[in-house]
């Protein structure tokens, strides 16, 4: 399908990818799109479609099985990331993913934050704090945990634990956030405060999302990708998907009428 | 067929119904005018309750789908146009009692003139509103066009009406209360006519998910 490309304000540009998984099944099959940046790009589609698939390829993590396969390009800031050449761990820094369970390190809140930057050679105590400040400050957990820093981060809620991975992600100053599900173990209240908080994040980050909850990809999302059986069916602005979408195939699925 | 396909059914029947209690209103009304028959002009306005009682329970039922089923794409402008077509259908309602009220007026006076235009106008209203709906319920573009066509015929008649009864008022200053209030129907009807032109810009809408309304006026189109 052809999508109308404003190519300033590109911060991703998957071009013609196909993705195998071991054993060459086909998972994804010439898909191209943009991501915008500073924007909520959702991914949709039912279950098998290629959705989860397609945001793994962005910051490779399907490299953690040898046997899988990408052809095709993601271009990141114009860098093809699917190159042999690209320094994976970077990669990933600079494209972080938050998954669908909370994944919290078994220590606590403040090393949960302090771990990547450590790794990333910030060693200073000063330093330290500050940042883990105002990653917890930028998910907007800061106030819940400010007395407790040294706690387990086992002892927060999942909505909390949530938001403390998000701002593990953050610590590291990525421009590229990938949301698996963020919200599918969450309660409404978690729920709505991670929603809330992407708004907050697309100012500084571009936010990839995976969800399975149709009314959380309208409300939280500026431009919507469609896929089915691993190919792109519509990709267009969020409000153009859920109102007049192009495609018939899209129409049955956001109606509910498959899927 | 999902229970919600079968609620989204129950609502567009609701629709027709409402529709065709308004088409009857308007033949009525014009009927009881030609016809000088009171009687029937104080059953349309009597009638109009149920009229409006359709429209309140057309808009709680599209509210109701909208908060439990959260409809999306064609689901979702199928239920807005619902919402803006009985908005529509109602006035048209109000505009067929007014025609009645002023044919009881008329009904008790002499006969200013046969009427010749005005059940014209009637009838490419009436006809006007039966495709709009027609339109909407198998959600055929074209004849929606076509009713919008139509509606410069009846802004002709109009100023045709009123000229003629212009002339009358200058000629026999006596005759003025009964040729305003003529007029008034004339008036009346060309809104009828706005309104089925209205609810054929929102099949557009619900058929290609674009808003057309405001944006190419047909020349003589005014708004209701």
């Amino acid at each position: 399908m052809e999508v109308q490309i404003v190519p300033e304000s590109i911060e991703l540009e998957v071009k013609g990818l196909n993705f195998y998984y071991a054993g060459d099944i086909g998972a994804l099959k010439s898909i191209s799109l943009p991501i915008y940046k500073n924007t909520v790009t959702a991914l949709i589609g039912p279950s098998g479609c290629g959705k989860t698939t397609l945001l793994r390829c962005f910051n490779r993590m399907h490299d953690l099985y040898p046997k899988n396969r990408y052809e095709g390009e993601i271009l990141f800031q114009g860098e093809n990331i699917l190159s042999n050449g690209t320094d994976i761990i970077n990669l990933r820094s600079r494209i972080g993913m938050v998954f669908q369970k909370p994944t919290p390190f078994p220590m606590s809140i403040f090393d949960n934050i302090a771990y990547g930057l450590k790794l990333k050679g910030i060693t200073r105590r000063a330093e330290l704090s500050e940042r883990v400040e105002r990653a917890l400050k930028h998910s907007v957990l800061w106030d819940e945990v400010k007395d407790k820093l040294s706690a387990s981060a086992y002892e927060l809620s999942g909505g909390q634990q949530q938001r403390l991975v998000i701002a593990r992600a953050l610590a590291v100053n990525p421009e590229v956030l990938l949301f698996d599900e963020p919200t599918s173990a969450l309660d409404p209240i978690s729920t709505a405060k991670i929603e809330e908080l992407t708004d907050v994040l697309k100012k500084d980050v571009t936010i990839v999302i995976v969800t399975h909850n149709m009314q959380q990809a309208a409300r939280i999302s500026d431009w919507a990708g469609f896929l089915m059986l691993g190919e792109l069916i519509e990709f267009d602005k969020t409000d153009r998907i859920f109102t007049a979408p192009s495609e018939k195939l899209t129409e049955d699925y956001v109606t509910g009428r498959f899927g | 067929m999902t229970i919600f396909d079968d609620e989204l059914q129950q609502l567009k029947d609701k629709i027709l119904k409402m529709g065709s209690f308004v088409e009857d209103a308007i033949r009525n009304s014009i009927r009881a005018l030609v016809e000088r028959d009171s009687e029937l002009a104080r059953k349309v306005i009597e009638n109009d309750r149920i009229v409006n009682t359709l429209d309140v329970e057309i808009d709680e039922e599209s509210i109701r789908l909208i908060a439990l089923r959260q409809p999306k794409a064609g689901d979702l402008r199928f239920i807005t146009t619902a919402m803006k077509i009985t908005t529509d259908l109602e006035r048209m309602g109000d505009m067929a009692v007014n025609i009645a009220e002023r044919a009881l007026e008329l009904n008790e006076e002499p006969l200013l003139k046969p009427y010749i235009d005005i059940p014209r106008m009637s009838q490419i209203g009436q006809g006007m509103t039966k495709d709009a709906l027609d339109a909407f319920v198998t959600k055929n573009k074209k004849l929606a066009m076509d009713v919008i066509m139509r509606d410069d015929e009846v802004d002709e008649l109009k100023h045709q009406v009123l000229n003629e009864l212009l002339f009358f008022m200058v000629q026999d200053p006596s005759t003025a209360s009964r040729a305003m209030k003529i007029s008034f129907v004339a008036q009346y009807l060309e809104r009828i006519a706005d309104h089925a032109t209205n609810i054929s810009e929102m099949v557009i809408y619900l058929v290609e998910g674009k808003i057309i309304r405001h944006m190419i006026p047909p020349v003589g189109h005014h708004e209701a």
